[in-house]
């Protein structure tokens, strides 16, 4: 009868650490290409650690090549999405969570056809509206359309966090004589503020990877992006693996930290919402 | 609300101004977020699905007239676009199955608090936080003999004949992008349904063994039903979501060798990016979206059917 317990403990344990090794194995070769010296990238091509390793990659990313705009713009754009987003998406995700109106269907079909068709579609129409309001090669141009993409999935989400507060709350706060957005600003926002950090995570990571639109409207090197920077690696005479490996890296850092913050709540607050079709 | 007040069984008299205010509210709530979908996301779709029925290259100044169901009957004859079609089904069945039966495993496995359950579950979902074209790049690097360990290792299991690179082989190129994909995706649907799983009321299964029920029966007759509706929507969502995932695709394989990798959502990047011809784009992906559309359509209605069955 102990036997059969330590077993299963035993074999869900080694499950979870299966799982750990598939999920950072990547990322650990990512960490190895990226401290191993140019001469034994080939030669040591496929030991699990190079006989010398090396952080010459980082430091030419970070002070000879123009990754450190790159990473400032990134941040630029990716904060200032996540931020807009998380506010417009709270006010439409309180619409849909608490009131039933005329329209509620259309919008909530509208939202899901934007998550129908391939943004491919949209690169030229938006480059010819952008273009004439100066807003190509530009970051407020990136950010209008980054937060468009975004704010669908975010109102959803945020929707069913608020669908996991009770009602009773603000209409108490309604009865002592509050308005409804008073209630909502002073008394449902705060018990939301998981829910806010997980879609402020989930955004900003979603903007931090976005590659096609900064590829397609931004064509100067000092609004680019990182991700825009990192092919630039690759299109010199020949791809620089070591330092585009590095670039990654430490272009990670900031998702990752982000992440492994909100995660935690993405979980929480999906299980208070009780996600339902 | 006005609906508030009809509810509470009080007639309550309310100023006018003050009905049309509470009347408005919705509006006002989502009108920012409505204003910003509509002027950068629909008008461009409506003005991508015009380019459909027009001549549109882009380094061609002759170009943009209208040229009707033109692209629609080249599209009909083109056997690239048939065999990007079969490759989507393929790239998109065998990625969500995957995604969804090893995510399921992973949130049945965190469902239960164990020592060291925080950390375990932070560095699971990791693989979510890394842009996607990084994961592209990372994974035809490990899938390289020259200085990727994966052919080695596959060799020394006896999976593969000799160490080659499965993205230059025909036959197997395909699996690269799905393997990366599946190690990227595993995380969404570990969280959502780990997020359902916790949802579920414990005593329901304590109640259940005390009436004997094994941890079969207990998984089929409760979790299962409970998890169902989670299920229907995370699984509709991300079927759509990665037939229009080109990102892997592009990064490891641009659709090679031989259009074996090539599905419908690189090939629209292809004609657009690569042949600069935005018309023949835009009708690839309006009936691209149509499909999608039809899937969503039934599986909807299926749902219904089923609901209205019980």
């Amino acid at each position: 009868m102990r036997a059969k317990p330590i077993l299963l403990v035993t074999a869900h344990r080694l499950a979870i650490l299966a799982y750990i090794a598939f999920a950072l194995f990547p990322l650990y070769w990512l960490l190895k290409v990226a401290v191993t010296p140019n001469d034994l990238l080939y030669s040591e091509g496929i030991r699990l650690w190079p006989s010398r390793a090396s952080l010459e990659h980082f430091d030419f990313v970070l002070r000879h090549s123009a990754f450190p705009v790159f990473f400032r713009n990134s941040l630029i754009v990716s904060g200032s999405t996540a931020v807009i987003v998380t506010i417009l998406a709270s006010l439409s995700g309180y619409a849909l969570s608490r009131f039933n109106f005329r329209g509620k269907y259309w919008l909530v079909a509208l939202m899901l056809l934007t998550q129908m068709f391939p943004l491919v579609m949209l690169v030229a129409p938006i480059f010819k509206i952008l273009s004439p309001l100066g807003l190509t090669n530009s970051l407020t141009g990136l950010v209008i359309v980054y937060t468009a993409f975004n704010v669908p999935f975010a109102t959803f989400l945020m929707q069913s966090f608020f669908d996991g507060i009770p009602k009773d709350l603000e209409e108490a706060a309604m009865i002592d004589g509050a308005t409804q957005f008073v209630a909502f600003r002073q008394i449902i926002l705060p018990l939301t503020l998981p829910g806010i950090a997980a879609t402020l995570g989930f955004v900003f990571t979603a903007a931090w990877s976005e590659l096609l639109f900064s590829l397609m409207l931004i064509s100067g090197n000092d609004q680019a992006t990182f991700p825009v920077g990192l092919l630039s690696f690759v299109s010199k005479f020949s791809v620089d693996f070591g330092q585009m490996m590095a670039a990654g890296v430490l272009a990670l850092i900031p998702a990752c930290l982000f992440f492994l913050l909100i995660q935690r709540y993405l979980v929480q607050g999906l299980t208070a919402g009780a996600v339902k079709g | 609300m006005a609906y508030a007040a009809h509810h509470d069984g009080l007639p309550v008299r309310r100023p006018l101004m003050k009905n049309i205010a509470d009347g408005a509210a919705p509006y006002l709530y989502s009108a920012p977020a409505l204003i910003l979908i509509v002027t950068v996301m629909l008008v461009p779709l409506a003005l991508g699905v015009s380019y459909a029925f027009r001549d549109i290259q882009l380094l061609n100044p002759f170009s943009g007239a209208f040229i009707g169901l033109d692209h629609f009957r080249a599209l009909s004859q083109d056997q690239a676009f048939y065999r990007a079609l079969r490759n989507t089904l393929w790239w998109t069945g065998a990625s969500v199955f995957l995604q969804f039966l090893l995510g399921l495993v992973l949130a049945l496995l965190l469902d239960k608090p164990f020592y060291g359950r925080g950390l375990a579950q932070a560095l699971v979902f990791l693989p979510w936080a890394v842009p996607s074209f990084l994961a592209g790049l990372n994974w035809s690097w490990l899938f390289n003999p020259v200085v990727g360990p994966l052919p080695h290792w596959f060799y020394a299991l006896g999976i593969m004949s000799e160490p080659s690179n499965i993205l230059s082989d025909p036959q197997l190129a395909m699996w690269g992008p799905i393997i990366a994909n599946v190690w990227w995706g595993i995380p969404f649907f570990a969280i959502t349904l780990l997020a359902a799983l916790q949802a579920i009321p414990r005593d329901l299964y304590e109640a259940a063994s005390i009436d004997g029920a094994g941890p079969v029966q207990r998984f089929l007759s409760i979790t299962l039903p409970f998890l169902a509706p989670t299920i229907a929507i995370t699984i509709l969502l991300r079927t759509v979501w990665i037939s229009n995932f080109a990102d892997l695709i592009i990064v490891m394989t641009n659709g090679g060798p031989a259009d074996r990798t090539q599905i419908v959502a690189s090939y629209i990047f292809t004609q657009a990016f690569k042949r600069l011809d935005f018309g023949y784009a835009s009708a690839i992906a309006l009936v691209l979206l149509a499909l999608l559309l039809a899937y969503s359509m039934l599986i909807v209605i299926l749902r219904q059917w089923l609901l209205s069955k019980d």
